[in-house]
């Protein structure tokens, strides 16, 4: 992995929130690279950036100056059009909350996923196998409501990379479950990016989670403190 | 998958659906009845012009060609005149007044002269006048009112005597002797129209044009030509009236459409920000909410559709007059709803596509 080529690439990157008439600064100066095939877990208290840094490297919101290049495209550059296009193949996102859509089957929450980007309904015989992974084949037809948070979050990753996105960002993604469940997933995203070479981002709060990744990014105030 | 989106929308909050779905539908009934109200008033008297007999009709200088009341016309003018005309056959003057509403009239008339005229009235009960202040009505006009022969019914402020019940689609649904009616309405020796009927029908047109240039003043029309002017557009008012409602239609449709999406928005903020985070245009945003908002407005078509049904036979059992089912609206009504229903969408929709993805990702 050491050859492999940065997918992410952050410089000098700011962020200010204007809320009313106060700046308030996310990001003060970020630098951070992100090989492919990169499991990384950023790690840090509430209001240290991470989850603005989050947004900023899957297209959700522009930065205010730096540079950000994610597969090679310059975000800082794009339009609010362009990031959207982005999103739909380059970045997949796994939240706290799985933000499934209510009404729909896991099975349309996938297949919704897949329309957005452009591509078939059915997805690949590759994804299939995915799917048998996450222990949800049995799932697919049922709606959010009747499945467990676990198999909620497990949904919600099989959307994620439902189109072979070049980074999945996890953003908290142990948060709402419990103990086992947890573990659980974490193993998913580490099998994930074992096996299918999957770049992932997660952030957390715990550090037993972010053990899971390959290296822990610190951040404090809207800067990276250290890198282990 | 956009029409899925939207049907499991539809089906996850049923009452706000149906709801939305019963007030567009309220407006489709409103705008269909009153359609199929002109529509049917319009064919009752195109029918009963049609059997009356008659090749032209003359009415007198200032009145419009289709009309109800007054009798301003000497009734001498019948057989001084128009009798003595060449080709003329038959005069018959008549006396038109308004009853119970402006939807229903009575008429005045020499039966005898008439019944030479349209070949006679076919009487289901009864029979013809026996007496002056005997009335003979049609049947549709006895069915509505349960009015049978030998009953005494109150019109212009009298009491009448049934003698006779026809079978309707002649002259009107009432019918009164001509000098009992002048006498009611003080309007003796006067008349509203002649009637006149022809050697050859042939022949019409050069009467027409003889009687244009002898009464300037008057309106003298074929009844083909008087018969061509009933429609919406010639009865005072209607097409104003039938504007009016189509607007308020369209107003309602939007509100309804427009509130409801709006709720729906608001409801689904958290939606919006994970489609956004899928990579969901602002486009497919607007389009999920205009599709919806179409499928609303073309539940409630439909169901303003089957609600007509349902006014048309309120109407039909309760209130004396004539309306129809005029299946060529519905598409149309469908139409003005969905109008609506788009403008109403477009207000929510731009703004559900305005969302920002982390604020809606953030909406609790």
């Amino acid at each position: 992995m050491s050859d492999a080529r940065d997918i992410v690439e952050v410089r000098q990157l700011e962020k200010v929130y204007h809320v009313g008439k106060v700046d308030v600064p996310a990001l003060r100066g970020v630098d951070l690279n992100v090989k492919a095939g990169e499991f990384l877990s950023i790690i840090g208290p509430s209001g240290s950036g991470k989850s603005t840094l989050f947004h900023i490297i899957g297209g959700l919101t522009p930065p205010t100056s730096g540079g950000v290049r994610v597969d090679g495209s310059d975000l800082a550059a794009m339009s609010d059009a362009d990031r959207t296009r982005m999103r739909r193949r380059t970045v997949g996102f796994v939240f706290q909350k799985f933000n499934l859509l209510p009404n729909l089957t896991a099975r349309d929450n996938i297949a919704v996923a897949r329309h957005i980007a452009g591509m078939d309904r059915k997805p690949d015989p590759q994804f299939e196998e995915i799917l048998r992974l996450l222990g949800i084949a049995s799932r697919l037809d049922h709606k959010p409501n009747a499945l467990s948070g676990g198999e909620q979050q497990r949904i919600a990753i099989a959307r994620a990379i439902v189109n072979h996105p070049a980074i999945l960002l996890a953003d908290e993604p142990t948060g709402n479950l419990d103990t086992e469940n947890s573990k659980a997933v974490l193993e998913i995203l580490r099998d994930l990016n074992e096996r299918l070479g999957q770049t992932v981002l997660m952030i957390t709060h715990n550090p037993e989670a972010a053990a899971y990744g390959h290296h822990t990014v610190h951040m404090r105030d809207g800067r990276i403190t250290e890198r282990t | 998958m956009t029409a899925k989106l939207v049907w499991e929308n539809l089906k996850h909050r049923p009452m706000r659906t149906l709801l939305s779905n019963l007030v567009i539908g309220v407006q489709v009934t409103l705008i269909l009845t009153l359609v199929g109200l002109s529509h049917g008033m319009i064919d009752d008297a195109t029918r009963r012009a049609q059997g009356v007999g008659a090749d032209i009709v003359v009415r007198p200088p200032g009145t419009a060609a289709i009309g109800l009341s007054g009798a301003p016309l000497d009734q001498r003018i019948v057989d001084g005149f128009f009798a003595k005309q060449p080709h003329v056959q038959l005069a018959v003057g008549v006396e038109n007044q308004q009853v119970e509403s402006v939807f229903l009239g009575l008429t005045g008339v020499d039966l005898s002269k008439f019944s030479q005229m349209s070949g006679g009235l076919s009487y289901v009960a009864g029979g013809p006048f026996q007496g002056p202040n005997d009335v003979i009505v049609d049947d549709y006009y006895a069915n509505q009112h349960h009015v049978r022969v030998g009953d005494r019914i109150r019109l212009l402020n009298s009491l009448w005597h049934v003698s006779g019940v026809f079978q309707g689609g002649k002259l009107a649904h009432i019918i009164v002797p001509l000098p009992t009616l002048q006498e009611k309405t003080s309007a003796t020796g006067k008349i509203s129209l002649v009637y006149l009927k022809l050697d050859d029908p042939a022949n019409t047109d050069a009467v027409v044009k003889s009687l244009k240039e002898r009464l300037p003043d008057y309106s003298i029309l074929s009844m083909q030509d008087l018969t061509a002017l009933y429609n919406v557009n010639n009865i005072p008012l209607l097409s104003g009236f039938i504007a009016v409602v189509i607007g308020v239609g369209v107003v309602i449709g939007f509100l309804v459409v427009s509130l409801s999406m709006y709720m729906a928005v608001l409801q689904r903020t958290r939606e919006i920000g994970i489609l956004k985070s899928l990579g969901a245009s602002k486009g497919f945003i607007l389009r999920i909410i205009w599709v919806e908002a179409l499928a609303l407005g073309l539940g409630g078509t439909l169901l303003g559709i089957v609600m007509s049904f349902g006014a048309w036979w309120l109407i039909d059992a309760f209130v004396p007059i004539p309306v129809e089912i005029v299946i060529p609206w519905w598409p149309i009504a469908g139409i003005i709803t969905l109008a609506g229903a788009s403008l109403g969408a477009l207000y929510p929709g731009l703004r559900a596509a305005e969302h920002d993805p982390i604020e809606a990702l953030a909406y609790e």
